[in-house]
């Protein structure tokens, strides 16, 4: 069973190798994600504040108009594939509390 | 100051930036910079030429802007949105059916040649957009995208890019772009309106050879001491014109074959034009397997091959639309990149070549700054 999660939490964000090149990080990332409108933190508020934190990360893991996911980017936490849930879908407690980290991950393709 | 010369490579996997005093002998190169990531283009400013711009992109992450104010040193993005004007619309798909308009990349920068901060880009879907704010924000210039042919638009095999973007030297307001596969069109106004320049052209892949648009123009170039006279290579096809694109004839002449990419005009010669020649449309490789540039000093018809220092033998490499360029030293230089990761300059015009690397991915752009 979830959790509510009513404040601003800090989040732990892990980036694929080419985006932490473009926002010069190593590492994990940590940022504070607000909650949305059903009081939790769900992945648009999560990739919201990655993003206010990291300005030249728009556009490179969703779209700047739709936030749409990009076709070649997808979404893991605690061993799950969130990739198709909805950007207003709640991500897991342990992402929301800090113990899990985010993972934004460049699908494998190319060969 | 001593001149010298700053070549600007976009490679598939990153950008690099080769640097040599006048002689163009002994190179230093520097790169790879955005390590990974497609490079379609780097251009400088020719109002700064510190002001470097540079268009990253990739296939997961999609579009970047880059942009350097020391000469390629150091690079800080800015603004990657691009949003076309009002409702896209539909252009036509490979099938011929209706295709909504995408953005995908940028393939072309053109900086200004009055202020440093303003900029165009040349995207794919096929739009026009303008920085004035040193690529924070654009804007498209929807004109041309909204004229009466863009809904009959297709791709070619490359995408439907628009990759070259001309602004005539001694009238800003007129600005030549070029379409694959829609042909070549020119404003006279700034980019606000634009009409087809495609008289002359004719190509066999359309029902319509001779048709207003849906010619796939690979290159055009200019010399700015006669600017209404324009060079193009077409899909199949060296062309000319002397009225700023009104009307065009073919001037292949005598090459082996008149398929190629790229084309650009000596920095001080207006008659004196090179290409080079690509075997086919389904071989992107040089004829013979000589890798040969074709220099014509007539304005075309008559063209003399070009191979001193380059291979002459079992070499299979291609030679991209923005893969060339010239710079304006007292004797001229001519530069290129292979889709095999040389890049090669003649410092005579085009008589003697030497690699400056070997062995670079495969480059996509070759731009090079003259610096005083």
């Amino acid at each position: 069973m979830t959790q509510a999660v009513e404040a601003v939490s800090a989040v732990r964000v892990v980036l694929p190798g080419p985006l932490r090149q473009l926002a010069r990080v190593t590492g994990e990332l940590v940022v504070d994600a607000a909650p949305g409108e059903g009081g939790r933190i769900t992945q648009r508020t999560l990739l919201d504040a990655v993003e206010a934190r990291y300005p030249m990360l728009r556009g490179t893991m969703r779209d700047q108009d739709t936030k749409k996911r990009r076709a070649y980017v997808r979404f893991y936490a605690c061993q799950e594939d969130l990739s198709m849930q909805g950007p207003d879908t709640p991500v897991p407690n342990e992402v929301a509390d800090g113990r899990e980290p985010f993972l934004v991950v460049g699908a494998l393709a190319g060969g | 100051m001593t001149p010298s010369v700053r070549v600007l490579v976009g490679t598939r996997k990153g950008a690099f930036i080769l640097t040599s005093d006048a002689a163009r002998k002994s190179w230093d190169v520097a790169g790879p910079h955005f390590s990974g990531w497609e490079l379609y283009h780097v251009k400088g400013s020719p109002v700064d030429p510190d002001r470097l711009y540079a268009s990253q992109s990739n296939s997961w992450f999609g579009q970047l802007l880059q942009r350097s104010d020391d000469g390629g040193k150091t690079w800080n993005p800015v603004g990657n949105k691009f949003t076309y004007d009002g409702m896209p619309g539909t252009h036509q798909w490979y099938d011929g059916t209706p295709h909504p308009w995408e953005f995908k990349r940028v393939w072309h920068l053109e900086p200004s040649l009055s202020d440093a901060d303003t900029v165009y880009a040349g995207v794919e879907d096929a739009a026009l957009f303008r920085s004035t704010d040193g690529g924070q924000n654009w804007q498209e210039l929807s004109g041309l995208r909204n004229h009466t042919t863009g809904s009959t638009w297709a791709p070619g095999a490359g995408g439907m890019c628009l990759h070259t973007i001309l602004i005539d030297p001694t009238n800003h307001e007129r600005i030549y772009v070029a379409i694959s596969a829609a042909g070549a069109f020119r404003t006279d106004d700034g980019g606000a309106t634009w009409k087809p320049i495609n008289h002359g052209l004719r190509s066999q892949h359309i029902p319509n050879p001779e048709a207003e648009v849906g010619h796939c123009v690979h290159r055009i170039a200019q010399h700015k001491a006669k600017p209404n006279t324009l060079f193009m290579q077409k899909h199949w096809d060296v062309l000319r014109t002397d009225d700023a694109g009104d009307n065009w004839h073919e001037v292949s002449g005598d090459l082996p074959t008149d398929f190629g990419f790229v084309i650009d005009v000596h920095a001080h010669e207006p008659e004196t034009v090179y290409v080079v020649p690509i075997k086919s449309d389904s071989e992107h490789f040089v004829h013979d397997g000589k890798l040969r540039v074709f220099r014509s000093r007539t304005g075309g018809n008559e063209w003399e091959p070009l191979g001193n220092g380059l291979p002459q033998k079992d070499c299979y490499v291609n030679v991209l639309r923005d893969a060339m360029a010239i710079d304006s030293l007292d004797e001229c230089g001519v530069y290129f990149g292979t889709t095999g990761g040389q890049v090669y300059v003649s410092p005579d015009g085009g008589d003697h070549w030497q690699a400056i690397v070997h062995d670079l991915p495969a480059v996509l752009s070759v731009e090079v700054q003259t610096l005083a």
